[in-house]
């Protein structure tokens, strides 16, 4: 069943339950058709919640369908980003509440349908998510066992299920199916919890020895329309009278908007209106091509601003360094670290630096939002589409309950969508004409001023005691970051800013802290926060990209640990597992022995033989050929990474051949989808490794298209990639191994692997970001490689 | 605007547009198809591509009244109920990660195959090379075009 086929085919009919009735599936658990039962609400009550109530946390009947003809459907308040979470949320599911998997389908992401589970985000969906989804699945098998003992006079022990058949184990001839005891009817249970993620029946979920499909690799539902054309995405989505929208954004940064010429673009064809407010201007046009030409012609009058809203990318490490922190945190101390330098044998200092990158989305955003009858439902990618939605009604000053959005799968931005703009202004100018309404951005727009993931520079000191041991870590990282964007806010997201919105309290932003579990004796840790001169309507916005914060500050903490092993003339893998091996104490979720099970699997999985770096025997003609490791945790999900790379000494150009990943996020629901992951993290780290960087003058963002923001390539792809699933749980059989999160960890110390690759290829070490060919051949150049 | 007659998976269209307007916008806006995207409007990334005689073109920067032949898109490709080689190998493989670019690598990577049945990994490579994928799926792309180009399909 395809959901959104259902809602599109519907769309037109904003009443929900005609969409209920025509879907064919058993919805009555979210009609306002007259309910029994504790947490019925009256009739008058219902009216009031209005048509896009949420659905209720405390029923069964909001997580789980049965149908008919026993098959179940699945309410998941997630969105799958193209992880393949969906599926796994179908295989945990499915065993859970005994049901072949092939008899279920999943349906996430929409607001009044699902329960608001907040959508995607910090890798959570499967690691937090999954276990109020393997419980919900749990109860309803426990109320359907309940049912059958009833019905057959048999205790539920002398019962049998399998494939949502129940039989008497004394006399199997006596069977009935899910579909015969609930199909059609509303299971009416009420569940605890304090709250979401809490929510929990009496029954308790299975030990892992007893999960069929979960260790298994269904293929992704999701694909087959992906690749044969039938699939509809938000980007897809056609109504009846729908028009079509673009920005007219500011050419400058902290432009303000002194006139708009409307006579233009008046006499255009298909023109139907200027939107304005503040410094926010939109151009409606009723066929696509005729809005991307009105939205060229549409003379603007801007005024510079007084001063310069940013340094010029060349000068952004300078101007960081230079800044007054906005928020500076007390350093985190341990031991004493000032008598650890005094005593060193040997001190190493390093500053590393790491440029704006963007989320670059394949497709830039875009919405549609229709205000049919009063209401207000948005077709969105939105990853986070429940903050979408309440920040659209806040924003519109609409009540909540009337306004819904559809999610539907769009293009990866890999946190662009958890404050998705085009939403708010599709809908703000959807309530203006009142007609439906498709925002689409340009690329320009897109690459120029989508959410950025912040600019970094760190300043570290190590020390190492005769014997080659690390003494000391004193670790500096200073952010660029203030004003950090939140999720949907109706008061920063862009078009609020645009049209004069100003929060009294900016966000503090953040700075991060390297995450690993060696045993350095004296550490100080000191985060800061800095901030640009223009922080609102600024195309400099960050957000959170991809392991916030955590391939940059990997990146200075694994090339530092690797330079520090260099200085010891010791092999950086024996260099780290020294200092994980160094202590006993670990943590509960054992992260220090699953550290070093990692680091383990990755070397031996390479054929790591042990020596220090650089490499003795790189060369061959003019490319060089270096191995480097980095490994760090995300959560409970640790990770060691290794890359071999070839450096071709004429261009410069760094090509990533082969890589080694060794990964444990605990109980593993679908290999080959966690596979691919880990693939796309760790290209996505190479991405920003060799080309990404945000580039602007000090008047607007520079680099606007894939010309201008390279990205990996085909040429770049590796020609091997490993990966190791390692359990390196101390109990690995444990019945409650936990699943943690892994969309995002492989991403993390791609780009300090990569670093330390070139350093063993070359002997020089790259502290800058990206490692463009150019940049590469200056460095090899300047030290007479 | 003008009548512009288009042949597109075996059917005859005839729109009336500004002829200049690009193809992509024609075929997603005016003929239902969804399988050609929007990525860039550039001719940068290759979301848009669709196959005219026999080569991969970028839609999204070809005026429509510069179309001379049949226009084949994703929805195309599929013959007699059957997908095509590549669409099967990219099942098998589980190639798409968000999947939003890979209308591109497949009709890329057709165009690619039924110039040189067999390329080599660098010709594939080079083939591919100016097809994005910003979930960065090239490792699997390319074992499934080779699942297909060493007849393991």
């Amino acid at each position: 069943m395809n959901i959104e086929k259902i809602l599109l085919e519907n769309s037109a009919s904003p009443s929900r339950r005609e969409f209920l009735k025509t879907s064919g599936m058993l919805v009555v658990g979210f009609s306002a058709a007259a309910v029994a039962g504790p947490f019925a609400p009256s009739a008058s009550a219902q009216a009031a919640r209005g048509l896009y109530p949420d659905p209720d946390f405390h029923q069964l009947d909001s997580w789980i369908v049965i149908h008919q003809d026993n098959t179940a459907t699945f309410f998941v308040g997630k969105t799958d980003c193209g992880q393949g979470t969906g599926t796994a949320f179908r295989q945990m599911m499915s065993d859970e509440l005994d049901i072949a998997f092939k008899d279920t389908t999943c349906v996430m992401g929409t607001t009044d349908i699902t329960v608001d589970q907040g959508g995607s985000g910090g890798s959570d969906a499967i690691q937090v998510d999954g276990w109020p989804m393997r419980r919900v699945a749990a109860e309803a098998r426990r109320v359907l066992l309940d049912m059958a003992s009833q019905r057959f006079g048999v205790p539920v022990a002398g019962l049998a299920v399998s494939n949502a058949v129940i039989t008497v184990n004394a006399d199997p001839s006596k069977r009935v199916t899910y579909g015969e005891l609930i199909g059609g009817k509303r299971f009416n249970v009420a569940l605890t919890g304090a709250n979401i993620d809490a929510t929990t029946g009496l029954a308790k979920v299975k030990p892992v020895q007893e999960l069929k499909m979960v260790g298994q690799s269904p293929q992704r539902y999701d694909i087959p329309p992906k690749v044969d054309g039938s699939a509809k995405w938000a980007a897809d989505v056609k109504l009846p009278g729908m028009v079509h929208a673009r920005n007219v954004k500011p050419p400058f940064a902290g432009a303000k908007l002194m006139s708009i010429d409307e006579s233009s673009v008046r006499n255009l064809p298909g023109f139907v209106k200027v939107v304005s407010k503040g410094n926010y201007v939109a151009v409606v046009c009723e066929r696509e091509e005729q809005a991307i030409a009105a939205a060229r012609q549409l003379k603007c009058n801007w005024q510079k601003p007084a001063t310069a809203p940013f340094p010029a990318s060349a000068d952004l490490f300078t101007y960081m360094r230079g800044a007054t922190p906005k928020s500076s945190q007390t350093p985190n101390t341990l031991g004493n670290v000032d008598t650890a330098f005094s005593g060193a044998a040997k001190i190493v200092e390093a500053e590393y630096e790491i440029p704006f990158q963007g989320h670059t989305a394949i497709s830039p955003a875009h919405a549609l939002a229709d205000p049919s009858n009063g209401q207000m439902t948005i077709y969105s990618n939105d990853m986070k589409s429940y903050g979408m939605r309440n920040g659209v009604a806040t924003f519109l000053g609409m009540p909540r309950e009337q306004v819904r959005v559809i999610w539907m799968e769009g293009p990866q931005g890999y946190g662009r969508t958890a404050a998705d703009d085009a939403g708010f202004e599709a809908a703000y100018i959807a309530k203006e004409l009142g007609r439906p309404v498709r925002m689409q951005w340009t690329r320009a727009e897109e690459q120029g001023w989508d959410t950025k993931g912040p600019a970094f520079t760190f300043k570290i000191r190590g020390a190492l005691d005769a014997q080659g041991n690390m003494t000391a870590l004193d670790y500096g990282a200073r952010s660029c970051d203030y004003n950090h964007l939140g999720y949907n806010e109706p008061d920063t997201v862009l078009i609020a800013q645009l049209m004069g919105q100003r929060r009294a309290m900016p966000a503090n932003g953040s700075s991060a802290f390297p995450n690993d579990m060696y045993a350095i004796p004296n550490r100080r840790t000191l985060l800061e926060v800095v901030g640009l001169p223009l922080i609102w309507e600024t195309p400099i916005r960050t957000g959170n990209l991809r392991d916030p914060n955590g391939p940059q500050s990997t990146f200075a903490a694994e090339s530092f640990i690797d330079e520090m092993a260099a200085a010891a003339k010791a092999d950086p893998v024996e260099f780290r597992m020294r200092m994980l091996t160094a202590n006993n104490a670990d943590d509960n979720g054992f992260r220090r022995a699953r550290s070093i099970a990692v680091l383990k699997a990755a070397a031996e999985k390479f054929g790591w033989q042990p020596r220090p770096a650089p490499n003795p025997a790189r060369r061959n003609g003019d490319i060089l050929t270096g191995r480097g490791v980095a490994y760090t945790y995300r959560n409970q999900t640790v990770v060691a990474e290794i890359a071999e790379v070839e450096v071709n000494r004429k261009t410069g150009r760094v090509w990533v051949k082969r890589l080694v990943c060794a990964h444990d996020c605990g109980l593993v629901i679908n290999p080959e989808g966690l596979r691919r992951t880990i693939e796309g993290g760790m290209l996505h780290s190479i991405s920003r490794a060799l080309y990404e960087e945000v580039a602007f003058d000090t008047e607007k963002v520079l680099s606007v298209d894939w010309a201008s923001h390279p990205s990996l390539t085909h040429m770049d792809t590796p020609a091997q990639i490993d990966i190791v699933m390692v359990n390196g749980d101390p109990n690995p059989n444990r019945p409650d191994l936990p699943h943690y999160g892994a969309g995002e960890t492989s991403c993390k110390p791609m780009i300090a692997a990569v670093a330390n690759a070139i350093f063993d290829a070359t002997g020089v070490r790259l502290r800058r970001v990206p490692f463009r060919k150019e940049r590469v051949l200056a460095a090899l150049n300047a030290a007479n490689v | 605007m003008a009548n512009i007659t288009l042949r597109v998976n075996g059917r005859s269209h005839t729109v009336n547009v500004e002829p200049s307007t690009p193809l992509l916008y024609i075929l997603r806006n005016d003929l239902g198809l969804q399988g050609p995207r929007f990525g860039c409007g550039l001719g940068q990334c290759g979301a848009c591509t669709v196959i005219i005689k026999g080569a991969a073109v970028r839609s999204c920067v070809t005026p429509t009244s510069s179309v001379k032949g049949e226009v084949t898109t994703l929805e195309g490709l599929a013959k007699d109920g059957k997908l095509h080689p590549l669409q099967q190998a990219w099942i098998e493989e589980q190639v798409p990660q968000c999947g939003f670019c890979q209308n591109g690598q497949i009709m890329t990577a057709k165009a690619l195959l039924d110039k040189n049945p067999h390329p080599t990994d660098e010709q594939i490579r080079e083939g591919m090379s100016r097809t994005l994928c910003r979930c960065m799926t090239y490792y699997r792309i390319q074992a499934a075009i080779k699942r297909v180009a060493g007849g393991n399909v």
